[in-house]
């Protein structure tokens, strides 16, 4: 089997075969287990997770092309529905979401009365979810349910989720998930697990819920040949360009406080957080006050922040991040190495939206090589 | 404890400390126990406002109290809010200092600024608990001496026993008497205290941490025996909201109080 360094499929033998005629059943299956089924499709030239009213809507024969500070999609060579590795945002907005309204309170004429929101959460299965970004939720699971103030809704959704994993087939320009250890095969997190041939799917289940619906499903035995097939394609999507130092060396940037890299990387940086929102592990949020003066209900309201932020580093009367070159190194010690003192890894998954994301086309990859002295390639 | 959702307190009294500057007496209107320990701070939120972190300087009278200062849009409200309104209260949150482990000990307190609320609490505590702890030395900074909150309360600890109250005004052109002018760093060579037998609890802005600490460190004193009270953006108190991250911490949780050792390689270093 070909493979490189670092990285070997356990493709298992243990995969079946589902024509592509039939993935609308396993669509079917997901709905009939009284799921809301989220899967990718194309909105405003971009792959997003979205409501799936049924798998027409997939991306068929989509695929992006991604460089530093670019995204663009077009019409892929092979008529898959998975073929594209991601999009602009991994499925946290549905777990930890943009806007929160963590409580409510009202006017009455006893006083002010506080109450929780209430939860729009419910069971819903996402198809199409890559290795990459299981990794990240595995590690927002770590930050929002198992620190010791577990976030209720965030919580609340994580419980009620079923995943339907994609194996990547290929690798955009940006991806580095072999660096990071996270793909681009999945092997954990999942439901079920899909590779996509040129005419249908290997499948594989995990657990009690993914074997219970791939017992549904219009299933033959994979042949020999397809599971090669799964395992060249999972071998030419390890192929990546980029890649990240190991987790010991990224910790040594904490060795490079006063690096002059960072003020060049500020010369660039734009400090528009565009990197923060795209990366699916990052978890910062504010708070605001949203008066109701009409109903006396005032709402708090959780919304996503970023490091790059003016106001992030704000103590009354001072910023303690006033420099952008402040705020990027932040971002990035935080993220590469003090996380891993906090999480036990870093909190770069390799999915590369960052890069593509990035409006000035800097590579965190490759600034995080040269702050390093180490070049990969 | 509550979590995200606050409890209701009402404002039972306010007491004039200064200029834009209120100790708010609150009564929580849960009956349950309120555990805390001094150094913890709570959430305290007026609906359609917003929310603020304030330390916990005291409980009085089946009280919490809570100094505010004005400095921004919440804490202006905060300190317009009449007497028997109700706030929102979230908490308590953080760690405190570890009073309890430093019996025994002498007791150094280092501040600067205006009224450092953590600070005052664990003095309140120790002058309370008096028989607990040996020796108690008190310094503190300002800028001016008319800055100095809690006038009354350091004449009545410089009038107690075996307690030493050392004062400092950083820009003053003339000396007044108990007050001596410069950094209050400065104080430390006129403490007396067994520096192998005592806790050093230190709030204020992190370049006074790091003035002291060299003079702590000429008078012998163990670094795990130095402890501060950080301070950052708490807009959640729970870890969750990230603005508070200071290398392997989110401060609002894992402090704000640390053992000077394990914040060390992270303290007053610019950007963080």
């Amino acid at each position: 089997m070909p493979s490189r360094p670092g990285y070997s499929s356990t493709v298992a033998m243990d995969k079946v075969y589902l024509p592509r005629g039939s993935l609308g059943e396993l669509y079917q299956a997901l709905v009939d287990e009284g799921y809301e089924v989220i899967g990718p499709q194309e909105q405003q030239d971009a792959i997003v997770f979205a409501p799936l009213s049924g798998i027409e809507q997939l991306p068929w024969g989509r695929q992006e092309f991604t460089a530093p500070g670019q995204y663009r999609l077009d019409n892929a060579s092979e008529q898959r529905a998975f073929h594209w590795n991601t999009g602009p945002q991994s499925f946290k907005p549905w777990l930890f979401k943009p806007q929160q309204v963590m409580w409510l309170g009202q006017e009455t004429d006893d006083g002010i009365v506080f109450k929780a929101p209430v939860s729009d959460a419910k069971p819903r299965a996402f198809i199409g979810v890559r290795s990459c970004d299981i990794a990240a939720l595995y590690l927002q699971d770590q930050h929002f349910m198992h620190g010791p103030h577990p976030d209720p809704w965030y919580s609340e959704q994580r419980r009620q989720l079923c995943i339907v994993a994609v194996n990547c087939s290929r690798a955009a320009d940006t991806c580095f998930c072999v660096s990071t250890g996270d793909g681009p095969e999945a092997t954990y997190g999942y439901d079920l697990l899909l590779d996509e041939l040129d005419d249908g799917y290997l499948v594989q289940a995990k657990g009690e819920r993914g074997n219970r619906i791939l017992a549904t499903l219009p299933t033959q035995g994979a042949t020999p040949l397809q599971q090669r097939h799964a395992e060249e394609q999972l071998a030419r999507a390890a192929r990546q360009s980029r890649q990240m130092p190991d987790a010991d060396t990224l910790k040594s940037l904490v060795e490079h406080l006063s690096d002059e890299q960072w003020l060049r990387i500020a010369e660039r940086c734009l400090a528009c957080g565009n990197c923060t929102s795209v990366c699916p592990t990052c978890f910062c949020s504010k708070q605001e006050a949203e008066q109701d003066l009409v109903s006396g209900e005032h709402q708090q309201v959780r919304v996503w922040d970023s490091c790059f932020s003016e106001q992030h580093g704000h103590i009354a009367g001072k910023n303690i991040r006033g420099e952008v070159s402040q705020r990027y190194r932040q971002w990035v010690l935080h993220k590469l190495a003090t996380w891993q003192d906090q999480y036990q890894r870093s909190g770069c998954v390799g999915c590369g939206r960052c890069i593509s994301w990035c409006p000035a086309a800097i590579d965190l990859v490759e600034e995080v090589n040269l702050m390093l002295g180490s070049r990969h390639d | 404890m509550t979590d995200f959702v606050p409890m209701t307190a009402r404002l039972v009294a306010k007491t004039a400390e200064g200029d834009r500057l209120d100790t708010l007496h609150l009564k929580l209107n849960s009956d349950q126990p309120f555990g805390f320990e001094f150094g913890q701070f709570n959430m305290l939120a007026i609906p359609g406002i917003g929310e603020i972190p304030i330390s916990i300087m005291g409980w009085q009278d089946d009280c919490l109290l809570h100094t505010v200062r004005g400095v921004g849009r919440v804490s202006d409200a905060m300190l317009a809010l009449p007497e028997g309104s109700t706030l929102g209260l979230r908490g308590p949150f953080g760690n405190g200092w570890p009073l309890a482990r430093f019996e025994g000990r002498d007791l150094v307190f280092i501040t600067a600024g205006l009224g450092c609320a953590p600070v005052v609490a664990a003095i309140n505590h120790a002058v309370t608990h008096r028989n607990r702890y040996r020796r108690i030395v008190i310094l503190q900074g300002v800028k001016h001496h008319q800055d100095l909150l809690w006038q009354a309360k350091y004449d009545a600890w410089r009038d107690m026993g075996d307690c030493q109250v050392l004062l400092a005004a950083s820009e003053e052109q003339k000396r007044k008497y108990h007050w001596r002018l410069g950094m209050v760093t400065e104080l430390l060579a006129f403490a007396e205290f067994d520096p192998s037998h005592c806790a050093v609890m230190i709030c204020g802005p992190e370049i006074m941490m790091l003035s002291a600490i060299p003079y702590l460190k000429q008078r012998q004193v163990a670094d795990g025996d130095i402890y501060l009270s950080m301070e950052r953006n708490f807009q959640c108190g729970q870890g969750l909201c990230g603005h508070c991250q200071l290398g392997p911490y989110f401060v609002c949780r894992d402090g704000p109080v640390f053992c000077y050792p394990d914040v060390k390689p992270w303290l007053g270093v610019k950007g963080f």
